[in-house]
């Protein structure tokens, strides 16, 4: 499709790159821990993008010095939850900030198959429309399979 | 999924692929011999410093000095173009400090980290430095995100274990220190570029922790032990603490000061550098209470920071070997 020629979703930074290497991903983790910021984990299988909370593996890893911990977790995740989203994410705790700083999506399934608009007529042949993501049509342990 | 840039589809020409960047490099130099690589980095500096700032431990500067060495051989390997075998370049650093108390067991663990960095072993240079409460959790499930999280916090750097042998119970079934230790060994292996171990404590509790954790004794490559000062070696440490305290010795005072650690050896529970450096505050306190008698008196920066043989000789120790 002209408007997302690749077909992946774009959600979170680097999105319209290539894949990160885990080296790529190992030196924003080092960016992110120069600055201070705490970093997670986490993972999802709805793509929507006002799916904002997805679960979290593991609690967030605040005082880490090196990115190599925080790459351990990563790899974890990948290896257990292979098909979904993951996504790491970096917390920036000073005060009047304590806000998510960077979030970018570092695994995703093999086909994402994208999403679809849905229209709904309203009184007086009014139109409101949604986005629908075709991976929700199944329920949730069957939407990636392979 | 498609490594290189998009290309809309259809459009003839179509963007080429980038490369993935690699982290950087060391730039490879011309250096052939060992002292043009020790001009170009600091291997000097450090152990230089480790002979001053140490005094005594020759195990441990012997063994930190073949760090070193290995590290330039190393350099000059690379500069050769000798590619290191696949996960057998870096050398596995795991130590295990053991000997008396007041030895320098975690002053040299705490310098450990420092050193290795700027050798350029490890990449951040902090200490962590457990026991086995932060280690091992209180109930089933709290110890593997409990060691977890400290190995984490550890990565980059140094993990130093004080008295490691607590780890492992075996009289208490219900202990989850095996747990702990089994994570720790993982991570030693499979982790070994991101985080140095140390482990210190009593040289016969570690032994008996070893012959029961084969896979741990294994994985330790340097196993060193730290010898009981000298007495001149003791002495040195005192007139360095006084140094340090921002104190000085009266006339007099080397030979006192000499005299009693000679008594106090004698006698049980001598700690090394920790006795001597208690033995000083002694003195500070007794040379307080010698000053405070004489209230009109002006104290001078030189009455202030002089320690005099009496402040030291007041102690027990002599009164009670002169007794014996």
């Amino acid at each position: 499709m002209m408007t997302n020629p690749t077909g992946r979703i774009t959600q979170g930074q680097f999105s319209f790159l290539p894949d990160l290497t885990d080296e790529e991903i190992g030196m924003q983790v080092d960016y992110g821990l120069k600055k201070g910021y705490a970093w997670s984990v986490e993972y999802t299988d709805d793509p929507h993008p006002r799916n904002t909370y997805w679960e979290m593996y593991g609690m967030p890893m605040f005082d880490l010095e090196d990115a190599a911990g925080v790459l351990m977790e990563m790899n974890n995740c990948r290896k257990t939850f292979p098909n979904h989203y993951i996504r790491l994410m970096a917390f920036d705790s000073t005060r009047n900030v304590e806000t998510i700083a960077m979030s970018f999506i570092v695994n995703r399934p093999k086909n994402e198959p994208g999403y679809g608009l849905v229209r709904q007529e309203v009184n007086g042949r009014s139109l409101r429309y949604t986005v629908h993501s075709y991976a929700t049509d199944k329920p949730e342990s069957e939407r990636y399979s392979g | 999924m498609a490594t290189s840039m998009y290309s809309i589809p259809g459009s003839p020409m179509s963007a080429p692929p980038v490369a993935p960047v690699a982290a950087t490099a060391a730039p490879t130099s011309t250096a052939r011999t060992v002292n043009a690589v020790l001009a170009e980095s600091q291997v000097q500096e450090v152990i230089d410093e480790l002979e001053r700032d140490l005094i005594g431990l020759a195990p441990v500067k012997q063994r930190i000095r073949d760090i070193a060495a290995l590290l330039v051989i190393d350099k000059l390997r690379a500069n050769l173009g000798l590619q290191p075998a696949a996960g057998a370049d870096k050398p596995s650093l795991h130590m295990c400090f053991t000997g008396n108390p007041g030895t320098g067991k975690t002053t040299v663990a705490l310098r450990m980290a420092q050193i290795l960095h700027r050798l350029g072993y490890v990449r951040k240079g902090h200490v962590v430095s457990v026991t086995r409460d932060d280690l091992v959790g209180q109930y089933i499930g709290h110890t593997a995100p409990k060691t977890k999280e400290v190995l984490k916090k550890a990565m980059g750097g140094v993990l130093f274990i004080d008295e490691a042998y607590y780890l492992y119970r075996p009289e208490n079934e219900r202990d989850y220190g095996q747990e702990s230790i089994e994570i720790l060994l993982q991570v030693m292996e499979n982790q070994r570029d991101d985080l140095v171990v140390i482990l210190a404590g009593y040289k016969d509790r570690m032994d008996t922790f070893f012959q029961s954790n084969p896979g741990m004794s294994s994985r330790i490559a340097h196993h060193i032990d730290f010898p009981d000062y000298q007495d001149d070696e003791l002495l040195q440490i005192g007139e360095r603490m006084v140094a340090g305290m921002h104190y000085a010795f009266g006339p007099g005072m080397r030979e006192v000061l000499a005299d009693y650690l000679a008594r106090r050896k004698q006698q049980p529970h001598f700690a090394n550098a920790r006795s001597v450096r208690n033995a000083l505050d002694r003195a500070r306190l007794r040379q307080a209470s010698r000053l405070y008698a004489d209230g009109d008196r002006e104290l001078t920066a030189e009455d202030l920071t002089t320690l005099l043989p009496e402040d030291l000789l007041a102690s027990r120790v002599f009164t009670q070997s002169m007794a014996s």
